[in-house]
């Protein structure tokens, strides 16, 4: 099968900070040096592109020396953690910008889609913008009249076609941006995260769309996103990007696999308590809660994989010494039903006042992937301290390395069973 | 298969030629320009009750200010033409420049949303609005040729002469001189902001320096010459001795308009060029 696209040691060099007067000096040094046919002095000092530690220029490499191929009719997932460059890799295939060094050659005709609705006017009707918008994408009047009640269709806005879109709910102008673009006739489609909007229905349409477009239709089609499971479900192949650089290529389960393991590198994410639930207190002024972290999730966030144990950090500021104090929870499911509750009765813990602990909670659960919410309790003996609800939320996923997910059936927890022929 | 290096569409490397126009590509994405024009002109009036007729309102405004500052108070010579006829002509062809120049060089800044999400030839933007004012332009020419008619039938001094066949090729020097001066402007601004505040009042005083609101007739030595410099003035010169019969016109000072224009407008390619590849990064 022939290349649809070829990256050849692709780089691209951001400048942080400010610009500034001090910008303008450097740009007449750099201005010089390159006139003189010497090497830009700023661009020297390159490193990786590691987001949270402090780098020495203030040159960086967003991307450092991408080498891909692409076959026609493919359809590539391209993942990787916030600022590993997926974003300025679509912009340069989408010739937004152009890259630092390397070259990227393409056969056939590119539509990038990096956002629905770009170009939409408000005061335009949904009409008018379908026009507008497809123009912009690079197609020609002609296609879109061809294809204008396929798109009126798809997008489901028929009755305010004739109204100006700033009269839209923004559902309807997502949809009514989506449909103008799934309609492009080019042979390279590349999409960066534009599923991320619209009801579940619709994203589900989308996805529909997009899997048509690159399997029935056989066309190239290039997709970055942050849902694992879309990414898989759409793609045969993927690319991993980690700070900038091409860390695997190959199938996408084993990208997917390789992204949620680099997830797991022992971290512990501080989450954000949500604007919880207090409930009465008999002796509150005892022990506060100050914020929880949770430990062994994917990429520090609030998602746990289905087979691993959820691990808690609790932080309290101690007021009072207190004797036995007993540390509950419960996980309930998003509509409220709660799955299990535990607590350390049988080993209390006693503090002195004015400290500050931190206590970790290993649970072992079967639970179902799904959304979950967290609720913290404090006693002393028998007499409740707080009970706080929805603290926070978490989130199973049922994709984890290298092993099946069991069930796909309905419930809340998953169960081991055997059967036998009695 | 056997891969040859010319079996591509399209190849992104870091540099280009500097002078290309991509025209071939403009001529691609034509009726995306059209479609801004489109855009500009109905986005103009939607909401309005008035709607097209503040294209009219505009000018007849000025021109009243003006018959009042500058004919009646400062009492400048029109070169003996009736003074709204004067102004008028003045204003029409002014307007269309200072209106293609303000807005070109913005383009880069206000199309940020689009240009930072979809590629297609950056200069279709600074076309199209080139085009669109050009509608306007004849909007509100049809207002000076029925104002002329009216003087006409009054019996007033006035009558167009043969240099009227040279007003296409003003409009295309009046829109080149914008296009490259917006583009030199728009392209410094992309990393620095200062131009921004410049172009706002140095439309204003361009226009003073160009023979608007006083005639180059009225003018000896130094500064007539000095005002001379100005490309605009032999333009807006034309279009008076075209429309109206009266003007200050001289083929040296044409082909010194054309010169410059020129130079402009290819200064304003080259770095228009230079800055569109990137200037997402930077603005």
């Amino acid at each position: 099968m022939s290349k649809a696209i070829k990256v050849e040691n692709i780089s691209k060099a951001y400048q942080l900070g400010q610009f500034s007067t001090g910008t303008l000096s450097r740009d007449l040094e750099r201005w010089w040096a390159l006139a003189r046919g010497k090497e830009d002095p700023y661009l020297k000092l390159g490193e990786t592109n590691v987001r949270s530690t402090k780098g020495v220029s203030n040159v960086v490499w967003s991307l450092r020396d991408i080498s891909f191929e692409v076959e026609e009719g493919m359809a590539i997932g391209i993942i990787g953690k916030n600022g590993a460059g997926k974003s300025t890799l679509l912009k340069l295939l989408s010739q937004v910008t152009t890259p630092t060094t390397g070259q990227i050659k393409v056969r056939g005709r590119i539509a990038s889609l990096l956002e629905v609705g770009t170009g939409f006017h408000p005061d335009l009707t949904g009409r008018e913008n379908i026009f507008l918008n497809g123009a912009i994408l690079g197609m020609r009047t002609k296609e879109i009249q061809k294809k204008f009640d396929e798109i009126v269709d798809f997008s489901g806005v028929e009755r305010y076609i004739d109204t100006p879109v700033k009269r839209y709910s923004s559902g309807m102008y997502v949809r009514l941006a989506f449909a103008v673009a799934a309609h492009l006739e080019s042979e390279i489609l590349i999409v960066d995260e534009v599923l991320a909007v619209g009801d579940a229905d619709f994203q589900r349409k989308c996805l529909g769309k997009m899997g048509e477009v690159s399997k029935g239709e056989g066309r190239t089609v290039l997709f970055v996103s942050h849902n694992m499971e879309s990414v898989s479900k759409l793609c045969s192949e993927g690319i991993l990007l980690e700070n900038g650089t091409l860390k695997y290529r190959g199938a996408m389960g084993d990208i997917v696999n390789e992204y949620l393991l680099s997830g797991l590198d022992g971290k512990e994410a501080i989450v954000n308590l949500m604007p919880y639930n207090r409930t009465a207190s008999y002796n509150a002024g005892t022990v506060e809660l100050i914020d929880l972290a949770f430990e062994n999730s994917v990429e520090l966030s609030n998602v746990f994989y289905w087979n691993k144990p959820i691990e808690i950090l609790v932080r309290f500021k101690v007021l009072k010494k207190v004797e036995k104090l007993l540390v509950g929870f419960t996980v309930a499911t998003a509509t409220g039903v709660n799955v299990f509750t535990a607590n350390n009765s049988g080993n209390e813990f006693s503090f002195e006042a004015q400290t500050e602990v931190v206590v970790r909670i290993n649970i072992e659960h079967n639970l179902r992937h799904g959304l979950y919410t967290l609720h913290l309790g404090a006693m002393e003996g028998s007499q409740d301290i707080w009970w706080h609800t929805d603290v926070a939320n978490i989130e199973i996923t049922n994709l984890t390395p290298g092993i099946v997910y069991p069930s796909n059936n309905s419930g809340v927890v998953l169960c081991d069973s055997t059967w036998t022929i009695n | 298969m056997k891969e040859t290096e010319e079996n591509w569409d399209l190849v992104i490397r870091p540099t280009s030629g500097l002078l290309d126009l991509k025209l071939k590509q403009v001529w691609k994405y034509r009726d995306l320009l059209w479609m801004f024009v489109k855009r500009d002109f109905i986005s103009f009036y939607k909401q309005t009750i008035l709607g097209p007729v503040w294209f009219f309102i505009q000018p007849l405004f000025t021109m009243g200010v003006y018959m009042f500052v500058f004919g009646s108070l400062a009492g400048i010579s029109t070169d003996e033409l009736p003074q709204p006829l004067f102004y008028l002509a003045g204003i029409t062809a002014w307007t269309y420049f200072s209106e293609c120049l303000t807005k070109t060089s913005r383009v880069f800044i206000d199309n940020v949303h689009i240009f930072g999400k979809v590629y297609f030839p950056r200069i279709v933007m600074p076309l199209s609005i080139i085009i669109s004012s050009l509608i306007k332009l004849s909007v509100q020419l049809s207002l000076l040729l029925v104002m002329m008619a009216y003087y006409f039938i009054q019996g007033a001094n006035f009558s167009p002469s043969i240099y009227i066949l040279l007003f296409p090729i003003l409009l295309f020097l009046m829109a080149s001189l914008a296009l490259g001066l917006g583009m030199i402007v728009s392209s410094l601004t992309t990393k620095y902001r200062d131009l921004v505040f410049l172009i706002t009042f140095g439309v204003q005083l361009l226009m003073y320096s160009t023979t608007v609101v006083y005639p180059l007739s009225s003018l000896y030595g130094v500064y007539r010459l000095a005002i001379l410099a100005n490309p605009m003035t032999t333009i807006i010169e034309g279009v008076r001795l075209g429309f109206l019969g009266q003007g200050s016109f001289t083929w040296l000072g044409f082909l010194y308009t054309c010169g410059i224009t020129a130079l402009i407008l290819f200064i304003g390619t080259l770095v228009f060029n230079k800055v569109e590849k990137n200037f997402v990064d930077t603005v």
